[in-house]
């Protein structure tokens, strides 16, 4: 049997608040190991969606959906979901970097614990994988008992990230990610990203479209709710095929 | 964004003069050798260095273009194209500098024979480089297919001019150091038409983002 390379299948698929339609008739198809971007202008829908894959938008009152998610071909918003399994597997980093209110050791081992992990040689372990796996050891190893507030805010967004990691996740949500962090920091997270491929799945929503067009595979372009254009990102910014598309990538746009 | 938009009509600008200096070039070098004029010769020249400053200027600017915009689409493919035929334009006007080398030297031989076939494929290339800039200028997609097909015409004149004179100097070969020269100015004609099918063949790019080299024969919208 073939694998099916598609991790998430999304099919006319809708998001309200209310009656406020947020996220209008989505078709589309996240790749396993790729990294797929969402990108377009404030309200556009896209961290709705993004939020979508993993149920955060349960947390908001009077959200609902409607139409097809597939994980793993497996309807996310099935009665018998898993929130909680599928939050660890569909793991989230935030634009603002927010450590919990401890220290770095504890920040990591949050997760593992909660699952009942509790051998110290395996939480050490663990903690320490995740922390190479965010690109943090080498800055860390030496202060995993300092509070993860006193970290820089790089470094604050690599110990969220390594927190998701511990989690051993398949998927791994950013909403903008880097939009809080200077370019060198922001450089670290892009190039961690690329890294993070070969392991979890990433997606994306940023509002910096060159950030998108370093770091994806491809693009999605999202406007008042609907999925615009979506493609390989080289073609996407390069011969963009639709005239919004066009417009917006290239800052002309309304 | 008002002032990139601005800076891209201004680089259009800078394109479009470099192409007219070169459409002058191109004239004069022709007009230097059929009306045995080497003073406009040595004119065209001289002025060289005007195209050349030009060149530099036009790849300065698209450079500082892509730093500091970081142009996407549609952009982007206009400032590459930008700095692809800004070489080709620059070409052509060394191609009109070894025409007007050429034409002293003819121009000091007796007169050989009327210039018949270089006048035609001088009219034929200076169309091709006009229609090239007019598609530029435009963003047109369809005139470029009608410069690329009038390549193969210009490919035919170089022929048979040099088959014409090669008779001439299996006849007569006292004249063969002046009618090698005139061999050299339809290869140079020949490679000005060149490069205006290379700049329709961006212009399709910049148009349509789809590359048409080398592919052969050429399809037409």
């Amino acid at each position: 049997m073939v694998e099916n390379k598609n991790i998430f299948e999304i099919k006319d698929f809708n998001i309200y608040y209310g009656h406020f339609m947020a996220v209008k008739s989505v078709t589309l198809n996240i790749e396993a190991h790729k990294i797929t971007a969402i990108i377009g202008p404030s309200g556009c829908g896209k961290s709705t969606l993004l939020r979508s894959l993993n149920r955060m938008n349960d947390l908001i009152i009077n959200s609902w959906v409607e139409g097809q998610a597939l994980f793993h071909g497996v309807d996310i918003y099935h009665k018998d979901t898993d929130v909680i399994e599928l939050r660890r597997r569909v793991g989230m980093v935030f634009q603002k970097p927010n450590p919990f209110p401890s220290s770095v050791y504890e920040n990591v081992t949050y997760g593992p614990r909660i699952r009942g992990i509790k051998k110290k040689s395996q939480l050490d372990e663990t903690v320490e994988k995740a922390l190479v796996r965010a690109d943090l050891w080498k800055e860390v190893k030496d202060k995993l008992n300092e509070s993860g507030m006193s970290l820089s805010g790089g470094q604050m967004q690599r110990l969220c990230i390594a927190r998701s990691l511990a989690q051993e996740p398949e998927v791994l949500l950013f909403d903008e990610p880097t939009s809080a962090l200077d370019p060198i920091s922001t450089t670290n997270i892009e190039n961690l990203l690329q890294e993070l491929q070969k392991t979890v799945t990433i997606v994306i929503v940023t509002h910096n479209m060159q950030q998108a067009a370093r770091v994806s595979d491809f693009t999605a372009f999202m406007y008042l709710g609907e999925m615009i254009e979506f493609g390989e990102t080289d073609t996407l910014f390069v011969n963009p095929q639709n005239k919004l598309t066009e417009e917006y990538i290239t800052g002309r746009f309304g | 964004m008002a002032v990139f938009d601005e800076e891209l009509g201004n680089l259009k600008g800078k394109i479009l003069n470099l192409g007219s200096m070169v459409e002058v070039a191109v004239r004069d070098s022709v007009c230097s050798l059929v009306e045995r004029n080497s003073d406009l010769a040595k004119e065209v020249i001289e002025k060289d260095h005007l195209i050349n400053a030009l060149e530099v200027g036009i790849d300065e600017e698209c450079v500082r273009l892509i730093a500091l915009r970081q142009p996407m689409a549609r952009d982007l493919r206009f400032i590459t194209t930008a700095m692809k035929i800004t070489t080709d334009l620059e070409r052509m006007g060394d191609l009109a500098v070894n025409i007007s080398e050429r034409a002293v030297e003819i121009n000091e031989e007796p007169h050989l024979k009327p210039y018949v076939n270089i006048p035609k494929m001088a009219e034929i290339v200076q169309g091709m480089l006009r229609d090239a800039l007019d598609a530029f200028v435009q963003e047109c997609s369809i005139l470029p297919y009608t410069v690329i097909k009038r390549d193969d015409e210009v490919d035919d004149l170089t022929v048979r001019n040099f088959n014409e004179l090669l008779t001439l100097m299996i006849q007569n070969p006292k004249i063969v150091p002046v009618a090698v020269k005139r061999t050299y100015v339809a290869k140079y004609l020949e490679r000005i038409a060149d490069h205006a099918t290379n700049i329709a063949e961006m212009v399709i790019y910049m148009c349509k983002g789809k590359i048409i080299r080398h592919i052969s024969p050429v399809e037409e919208p």
